[in-house]
């Protein structure tokens, strides 16, 4: 409250709400709600009136006595988003005001509607309702609307276990001792790191494996925005690694230098962990980082 | 019929803020301003339009009487409605003959609560207001379903500011900013028209007083008010179909529109009722300024018809239109046809 003294608050309050009257064609709409049942009223002309109301708009006769199940579900014609919710709206969060045509109206019944942003509806968005999980016949017992569903999120996750042998191994355990192995085709003379049994191109078995320096060239690279495990932070850089000797690139991880600032062509070297702390795995290599310009 | 003429009109220098200024006082001034223009002391009927929500007082119109001197008691009205309404009633009450001439009032100070949950309250109580329908909400509904250009609206309001920049008793706007901050999207903050507190006053006089009071008296040589259905759904929102038939009735199309005063609180109602009255490029909208330059709620629509008939008065237009408008989305529309001698 302000302190002047010449300034006071007011409050216009009827305790406990008024007691209103429905009439009967309200209290049928407001009674199908309690049921979880949204009725339209049928004119004289035939059209079906969502809320209903006793007398048509449009000719000013009365209703008929019949009333319609519409709906559950409807479309939106016109919408208004609110970013900042006041306390009497049906919602805490953003949401949209809608007009809804329910399916089986003629007219369209106002409401709200839970999306997630304004992109999520539109004119035409097929939306269903949120009921109340106590209805009392009061147009609140329809919470809110949402979007029909559209999609779903379906979860996958299956587990394995991998067993580094063969070519593979071969070339972790250089690793454990710091160097990079390769392996040269007796046919084509190219260059593949990480080591493999045979040439994919020739076909050719590759022999005794070669060690390579751990320096080399940028050839693509990618900035990751999704946080990897692997990863020390996002967003990361994960590149195409030339080695120098090399024919074929390695991907690995590149850091110690900004992401906006990796260029292809860039000269790399290998960052390794400390000796006492490589072991057979590509944890041993913490990075590619750029290589003092020489 | 017989001729019925504005022949004074006043209105207080509208503020954006609260000055403590009670209703009556609020009041007094413009009541004196036109007894002073006419002469005219007492009136055969005198009508007013206010609404107690604003203030939240019941019967606070009936306090309101305090500004006018009410003794020997005086042939009195109220509508709880936007005072052109009482205009209407005045100008029905001078049809019956036996009297000649009444006062008008209206005033609001809208800076008392919160306009935009206050105006809830005049939505049914079954179907909308339970669900906490505000008055932007509604709106902003409208403005989607006219689906109009975001450079026309901001174009709209910048017109308007600037027009009211030039009226004394408007507020001082500035031109929009161009910034994206919305209120409730599809309106921006500049789209609302402002918190004003204010009142305006006209006196009506018929047959041979008209001429007798002032040398240009503007004649309404037509008055008429629609409605439709308040559900907003049962309603295209896009158009006015009862602004439309009350400009048909009123005869706005008879003969050229040089000025034409809307009671378009938002950008888009202007859109909407340019269409629905027909007016083209040759009818200057609002020259005061309009409600997005001021907007004394409950005075704002008599205001318009106030603004319309001075620029008959002072002889600077030979015919012009007035609009005031009621209700959520325009539900309630009243067209009168202001023209020189």
């Amino acid at each position: 409250m302000p302190s002047d003294p010449l300034v006071a608050r007011h409050v216009l309050e009827f305790p406990g709400g008024y007691t209103r009257t429905t009439g009967p064609v309200i209290g049928r709409f407001l009674s199908e709600l309690r049921a979880r049942r949204i009725v339209g009223v049928r004119t004289a002309e035939g059209r079906v009136l969502v809320p209903p109301l006793e007398y048509d708009p449009a000719t000013g006769e009365a209703v008929t006595g019949e009333y319609v199940e519409v709906g559950p579900a409807g479309a939106v014609t016109t919408w208004a988003w609110v970013d900042e919710p006041l306390d009497a709206h049906p919602l805490d969060r953003p949401f949209a005001w809608a007009l809804i045509e329910l399916d089986g109206a003629d007219t369209a019944l106002l409401h709200a509607v839970d999306a997630d942003n304004p992109k999520a509806i539109a004119a035409g968005t097929r939306v269903w309702p949120v009921w109340k999980d106590r209805p009392t016949g009061h147009i609140t017992d329809i919470s809110y609307f949402v979007p029909e569903v559209t999609k779903i999120v379906a979860p996958v996750r299956t587990e394995y276990r991998l067993q580094a042998g063969g070519a593979l191994r071969v070339f972790l355990e250089g690793v454990a001792r710091g160097v990079f192995l390769g392996g040269r085709c007796p046919s084509c003379d190219q260059v593949y790191v990480p080591y493999r049994m045979s040439c994919p191109e020739c076909g050719e078995v590759i022999g005794e494996p070669v060690e390579l320096p751990d320096t080399g060239t940028i050839t693509t690279y990618a900035i990751n925005n999704l946080p990897d495990p692997r990863a020390p932070q996002v967003p990361f850089v994960s590149a195409y690694i030339l080695l120098d000797g090399a024919d074929i690139p390695m991907i690995a991880l590149v850091g110690g230098v900004p992401a906006h600032e990796v260029r292809q062509g860039m000269r790399v070297r290998a960052v390794w962990v400390p000796p006492e702390e490589r072991t057979a795995s590509m944890a041993s290599v913490r990075w590619f980082a750029p290589m003092e310009p020489s | 019929m017989r001729d019925v003429a504005i022949v004074a009109f006043a209105q207080t220098r509208h503020t954006s803020h609260d000055t403590g200024l009670t209703e009556p006082e609020l009041i007094r001034p413009v009541i004196d301003e036109v007894k002073e223009r006419t002469g005219l002391r007492r009136f055969g009927f005198t009508c007013s339009g206010s609404c107690d929500y604003l203030a939240g007082a019941p019967f606070s119109f009936v306090s309101a009487l305090d500004a006018l001197g009410a003794w020997p008691p005086i042939s009195e009205s109220h509508v709880e409605m936007d005072a052109a309404w009482a205009l209407y009633e005045a100008w029905v009450r001078l049809q019956h003959g036996d009297i000649d001439s009444a006062l008008v009032y209206g005033f609001g100070k809208s800076s008392l609560g919160d306009l935009r949950t206050i105006m809830t309250l005049q939505l049914d109580p079954y179907y909308l207001a339970p669900l906490g329908l505000d008055q932007l909400a509604y709106a902003a509904l409208q403005a989607a379903a006219v689906g109009a250009e975001r450079k026309e609206l901001d174009e709209i309001v910048r017109r308007s500011r600037a027009d009211g920049r030039g009226n004394p008793y408007a507020l001082d706007l500035p031109d929009p900013d161009g910034a994206e901050d919305y209120a409730v999207r599809p309106l921006k903050k500049t789209d609302v028209p402002p918190i004003t507190d204010g009142a305006a006053a006209i006196v009506l006089a018929a047959g041979d007083l008209a001429r007798r009071l002032t040398a240009n008296p503007a004649y309404i040589t037509g008055i008429a008010h629609r409605m439709e259905p308040h559900y907003l759904g049962m309603r295209n929102l896009a158009l006015s179909a009862s602004a439309a038939d009350a400009a048909r009735a009123a005869g706005v199309g008879k003969g050229p529109v040089e000025v034409a005063e809307l009671h378009a609180q938002f950008p888009h109602e202007e859109i909407i009722l340019r269409r629905a009255l027909g007016l083209g490029e040759e009818t200057t909208i609002n020259p005061s300024g309009g409600p997005p330059a001021a907007n004394p709620v409950m005075a704002t629509g008599l205001i318009r018809i106030g603004e319309a008939a001075r620029r008959v008065l002072d002889g600077s237009a030979r015919r012009a239109v007035a609009h005031a408008t009621g209700g959520p989305c325009l539900q309630q529309n009243l067209v009168t046809v202001l023209e020189a001698p």
